[in-house]
């Protein structure tokens, strides 16, 4: 039983891993913002133009214009190198756009594809979209995703060997037995059943036993991650499986158990036979 | 009830155990099985509980050729039949009361019903108040009577029993031959296989001998 809910816990810790992790970046998408640089010598006018332009489209649901002094003076003030910024004769910062697009222009392509309109309009410089790293997280967790999914075949018929193996020592120690039930006329199935009860009730105590190691390891984390999380100024907080996927497990562990015990149970009491 | 037709049972190490063997034994019949160990009482008694299967020729249970029950139909078969064992096979874990019940439990019989007739037949062998026990609290005596009850619990109309006083001594031994009587008395045919001479002719039932896997007498 201990091995199968270690066999159990790496796959689900990974899982829990998963979890957060996209939890943690699912809106991430959304709130994502285009910065338009603009021509440093577009002037005011053209400025509000193309935020005008901007606004009118169906796909952007909010421009916010920062002027070159205003971005100076945040520089200045946050950087910590406002002496050296006044070696510089003029501002070296462009007028900037913040673009929100709308909510129904959140996904990879409407983002690109609004990307690529504003990069065309007259007097823009630069349009910056911090999509990359985000697409390659959202590869990586589809790695981890399949990952997962590999974990927990291998280790789930890991389970039906070990529960399998199981179940065939306890049908040879109780071979005496097996053969007299036989002899006053027991059917192979009658003589399975109580070893597939076996089987389901080791399953059951590894998923239970793997799900304590999982909440236990998560209880650990918990406080580090929330400390972290606070030094960035962020509630987030750690997720655990919760109780419809435990419940999932418990299933699954169940039905593991089943399947070892009646593959074991179902070859090995065929081939006693009373003598 | 059985009729073994030139029955030739050869093992897997290549022994010889029936060369050739034809007998009937009537419903409600006594029939004792005697010889040597090895003459082929045990051979006779396997292929009538389906443990083993003739090489040649046929055997008729009630009417019908073994040959044709399957080894799904086997247990279905094995209910209609008491069988005692010389080593009574008790499941030691296992008190008295379920050791009895089994083939019942099997059958899928109510827990009333069950409870009743587990009563009555360890009334039968006189070991009602043992109920609780485990086998090796028992003498073998008693033991070989839970065997017994276990046989006849299902209401069997054949019991067969394989030297069920080999490892008692006379005064058991004959309690467990009167046992058998009754039980034949009430209709059960009943093929007892022994070498226990003193006891048949008490009993003064039929008698079939063999020798070296033929019937000699």
């Amino acid at each position: 039983m201990a091995v199968i809910g270690i066999a159990l816990v790496l796959p689900l810790l990974l899982q829990v891993f998963l979890l957060n992790v996209s939890s943690a970046t699912a809106n991430w998408n959304q709130t994502l913002d285009i910065s338009v640089y603009m021509d440093r010598g577009a002037g005011a006018a053209r400025v509000q133009a193309v935020a005008k332009q901007l606004r009118a489209r169906g796909d952007v649901a909010a421009v916010n214009i920062i002027t070159a002094d205003e971005a100076l003076a945040v520089f200045r003030r946050e950087s910590g190198f406002g002496d050296a910024l006044d070696a510089l004769r003029d501002n070296p910062l462009p007028d900037t756009l913040v673009v929100t697009p709308a909510r129904t222009a959140s996904t990879p392509q409407a983002m690109a594809t609004l990307k690529t309109a504003i990069a065309a309009m007259a007097d823009v410089q630069t349009v910056q979209v911090d999509t990359q790293w985000v697409m390659r997280l959202q590869s990586m967790l589809e790695i981890i995703r399949r990952v997962v999914w590999l974990a927990s075949g291998l280790f789930g018929s890991g389970i039906v060997l070990v529960v399998g193996n199981t179940i065939r020592l306890d049908i040879l120690n109780r071979r005496t037995e097996i053969e007299v039930m036989k002899l006053v006329g027991a059917t192979d199935s009658f003589t399975r059943r109580p070893f597939l009860y076996g089987g389901i009730w080791y399953g059951l105590g590894g998923g239970l036993l793997a799900l304590a190691l999982c909440a236990a390891t998560v209880g650990l984390l918990a406080g580090p991650v929330e400390r972290l999380a606070g030094l960035y100024g962020s509630s987030y907080r750690l997720e655990g499986l919760g109780w419809a996927r435990d419940i999932q497990v418990l299933a699954a562990a169940a039905v593991l158990g089943w399947l070892g015990s009646w593959v074991a149970a179902t070859r090995h009491i065929r081939d006693i036979a009373p003598t | 009830m059985i009729r073994f037709d030139q029955v030739y049972k050869r093992y897997a190490n290549g022994r010889e155990a029936l060369a050739g063997v034809s007998f009937t034994i009537k419903d409600g019949e006594m029939v004792f099985l005697t010889g040597h160990s090895g003459a082929g009482k045990s051979s006779i008694l396997k292929l009538i509980a389906l443990i083993e299967r003739p090489t040649r020729g046929q055997v008729f249970i009630a009417n019908q050729n073994t040959a044709a029950v399957k080894a799904r139909g086997i247990p279905e078969f094995r209910r209609r039949l008491g069988v005692v064992f010389q080593d009574h096979k008790l499941l030691q874990d296992r008190p008295v009361h379920e050791n009895v019940a089994l083939p019942l439990i099997i059958a899928g019989l109510p827990r009333r019903e069950l409870d009743k007739r587990v009563r009555a037949a360890l009334d039968q062998v006189g070991l009602l108040n043992k109920e609780q026990c485990l086998p090796l609290e028992l003498s073998t005596g008693e033991q070989q009577r839970v065997g017994i009850a276990r046989a006849v619990v299902g209401r069997p109309t054949l019991l067969i029993a394989d030297e069920p006083t080999g490892n008692l001594d006379p005064d058991l031994a004959r309690d467990i031959m009167q046992l058998f009587k009754r039980f034949n008395d009430v209709g059960v045919t009943v093929v007892v296989a022994t070498h226990d001479h003193h006891l048949i002719d008490r009993v003064g039932a039929r008698r079939i001998s063999f020798r070296d896997g033929q019937i000699t007498a």
